[in-house]
């Protein structure tokens, strides 16, 4: 593990104690700036020099011609097309509620982290172009009267330093007594940055993958078809029985849309196969799709609406091309907030589906119901191992709901948990629910060149679960957002937590359901066995030929000698 | 960034991975795990090797656990699994391990 400053964690009554302020604490230079070619594939400006190094980064030079002025048109047309932003910009009245929420706050101590005072980089600028106020004060030459102040390169920095240690979690809203977005100003800044040569690399990069391959990892169909292929094989292993994970199922009555971590990282991927498990015992058709082979939409992060559209419409076009009639979203967070929230004005109308299932449909909104129906056979005491707690995901949390009745995206991912497992504690509860602490790698903020805010930004959530492993024994905390979950196992060593602790809520079911047919413990054992035979077999034989080859060389070169 | 080797410089991405996959050697590999304190052995050549068979036939990285059960049939049980990928590679299979073998990085939520 690279060297960092990790903030220190108690577990006394697992709330971080609002910090001294330092300010500058976090002033840097932001992440890796996009390329021309990512920004291109965007429909963003080209005009612009790549900075020499991160030293360069907001420099005039590097920015797009006159890029002033098209930073201000940027403004102009967003609160002209977001009414929110512009009521958001005004009604602001600094009451300083918001101030300690933030957990980029809470971990850095930087004020700038404030939320307050990271909206008021563009408010500021906002205050000195477009209100009365500012600009007569502002030809004055004392904008600050006004808390307004001229757009300058400095500013530019701030903006995209700032603007890239904010997850866009909106904890800090739920505090607010005007309801102030601030998730929606962090966006509208990274849109006009993105129009002024200062992209962020990592969401730009990403998205280009997406348009290009069908999924942020670049997996083509090719590899996806033959990971699941593995997958099929591992659980066939595990259990004897056949479950698939089709891919491109002509006529399914399912698509399910879910993030490509899920095909790739661990515990996303145990999840999955989780997925897999309830849909076959509950007898359902259900397929992926190579084309919408993504959940995640990162055009929401950077506030394109443009990209989050573009993004969306694949899932319906793979949705007609397939003849599916319900759309199933797996477990990650933003994607379901963009699909519970926005889906239907990004990419519907969705009249060509079966209206009698909600449309789109979170994948624990079928297995709950189902567990609470005794649908499936399960045996908690295979998770007596563990003592779990959950991470409520902002973006589920704050951004959407599950269920038919309110608070069911709390409720909904902690009943199956119940379901399947006997020990469950909760973290503290200023840190659940709708005060949920971030992980620390939302909004775009999951990049190693961001390791040290995505650190110190996890303090408060890592605080709260050591108190929880502390006090009452958990051992591991679920998530059902693939950032979450990558976050987390990255990030939890440095607290002195083990990476293995985090899990998918659906690699809890997996771990409990006795899918009918399943081969008994015995069973599998003896199978295991024969199977690591096998392959001591194959090592043998392999080696056996490389010797024979490598003597015959040997003989060889004495001969030629 | 750039990788200084035997009198040529060969470009890299600001993260240290290889912008032109096709430049890709050996001495490479050695040079970018030296420039982080590894020493590459017959073990970490195994997974290297695996990686590049792999992305040769597919256009991209395996997933973690395509990879622990590669390792697990190639080198046994006990070393398919992540705990031993992380043993060789601390920064992370995915990562470390493919930036060496001259893959493009791994990105999206991973």
């Amino acid at each position: 593990m690279a060297d960092y400053d990790v903030p220190e964690i108690t577990g006394e009554d697992g709330i971080v104690d609002v910090p001294a302020l330092q300010p500058d604490a976090m002033k840097s230079h932001g992440p890796w700036v996009s390329k021309p070619e990512f920004q291109d594939a965007m429909h963003f400006p080209t005009d612009f020099n790549m900075p020499e190094d991160v030293s360069a980064y907001g420099n005039t030079d590097t920015l797009v011609e006159n890029w002033k002025e098209r930073a201000l048109d940027k403004m102009a047309d967003l609160k002209g097309r977001y009414r929110s932003l512009q009521v958001f910009l005004d009604i602001c009245v600094k009451c300083g509620a918001c101030t300690d929420k933030c957990h980029y706050y809470l971990g850095t101590t930087d004020p700038k982290n404030m939320p307050v005072a990271r909206q008021d980089l563009l408010r500021k600028v906002y205050r000195r172009y477009f209100t009365f106020a500012g600009k007569f004060f502002g030809k004055m030459g004392m904008p600050g009267f006004v808390g307004a102040a001229e757009l300058d390169e400095d500013v530019v920095k701030d903006w995209y330093n700032y603007y890239h240690q904010c997850s866009q979690c909106r904890r800090c809203s739920v505090f607010c007594p005007y309801g102030i977005d601030t998730a929606e100003i962090s966006m509208a800044a990274r849109e006009i940055l993105d129009h002024i040569g200062m992209g962020q690399k990592y969401c730009t990069e990403i998205m280009g993958k997406l348009n290009k391959i069908g999924n942020n990892l670049g997996l083509p169909e090719a590899a996806l078809a033959d990971t699941l292929e593995g997958l099929e094989e591992d659980i066939y292993d595990e259990t004897g029985v056949e479950v698939k994970l089709p891919l491109d199922k002509k006529g399914a009555e399912i698509l399910l849309i879910t993030p490509s971590a899920d095909f790739f990282a661990e515990p996303h991927v145990d999840g999955l196969m989780g997925y897999a498990k309830v849909f076959h015992e509950l007898g359902l058709d259900w397929t992926l799709s190579s084309y919408a082979s993504e959940g995640a939409n990162f055009g929401m992060f950077i506030g394109s609406y443009e990209n989050m559209r573009k993004i969306s419409l694949r899932i319906r076009k793979a949705a007609q091309d397939l003849g599916v009639k319900r759309i199933v979203f797996g477990e990650c967070g933003h994607a379901w907030r963009v699909a519970y929230s926005f889906l239907n004005t990004l990419a519907g109308p969705f009249d060509f589906l079966d209206q009698n299932y909600p449309i789109p449909q979170h994948v624990l909104e079928i297995t709950e119901p189902a567990l609470a129906a005794g649908k499936l056979n399960i045996d908690k005491s295979k998770n007596d191992d563990m003592v779990l707690t959950f991470h409520d995901s902002c973006n589920i949390a704050r951004g959407s709901r599950m269920g038919a009745k309110p608070g069911g995206q709390f409720d909904i991912p902690r009943n199956v948990i119940r379901a399947v497992c006997n020990n469950f504690v909760d973290m503290p509860a200023d840190t659940i629910h709708d005060a949920t602490f971030c992980c620390g790698g939302g909004g775009g903020i999951l990049t190693d060149d961001l390791m040290d805010i995505r650190i110190k930004g996890a303090q408060p959530r890592m605080e709260a679960l050591k108190h929880v492993t502390d006090k009452h024994q958990v051992t591991h905390m679920a998530a059902i957002c693939a950032i979450c979950k990558s976050q987390f196992t990255k990030v939890v060593p440095y607290y002195g937590f083990s990476m293995d602790m985090i899990v998918s809520v659906h690699q809890l079911v997996s771990n409990a359901i006795f899918l009918t047919g399943q081969l008994t413990e015995e069973e599998i054992e003896a199978k295991e066995a024969a199977e690591e035979a096998e392959w001591a077999a194959a090592r043998e034989k392999a080696a056996a030929e490389k010797a024979a080859k490598e003597s015959e060389e040997a003989e060889k070169e004495t001969s030629d000698k | 960034m750039a990788l200084e080797l035997d009198g040529q410089s060969i470009e890299l991405d600001e993260e240290g991975y290889l912008v032109d996959l096709s430049a890709w050697t050996p001495e490479i590999a050695k040079a970018l795990a030296s420039g982080e304190d590894v020493e590459l052995t017959d073990e970490h050549w195994d997974i290297i090797n695996f990686l590049r068979e792999y992305y040769e036939e597919y256009q991209i990285a395996p997933a973690v656990r395509v990879l622990t059960k590669a390792v697990g049939k190639r080198l046994g049980k006990d070393k398919g699994n992540s705990k031993y990928l992380y043993s060789l590679f601390p920064y992370g299979p995915g990562k470390q391990a493919c930036k060496y073998a001259g893959l493009p990085k791994p990105t999206g939520c991973v």
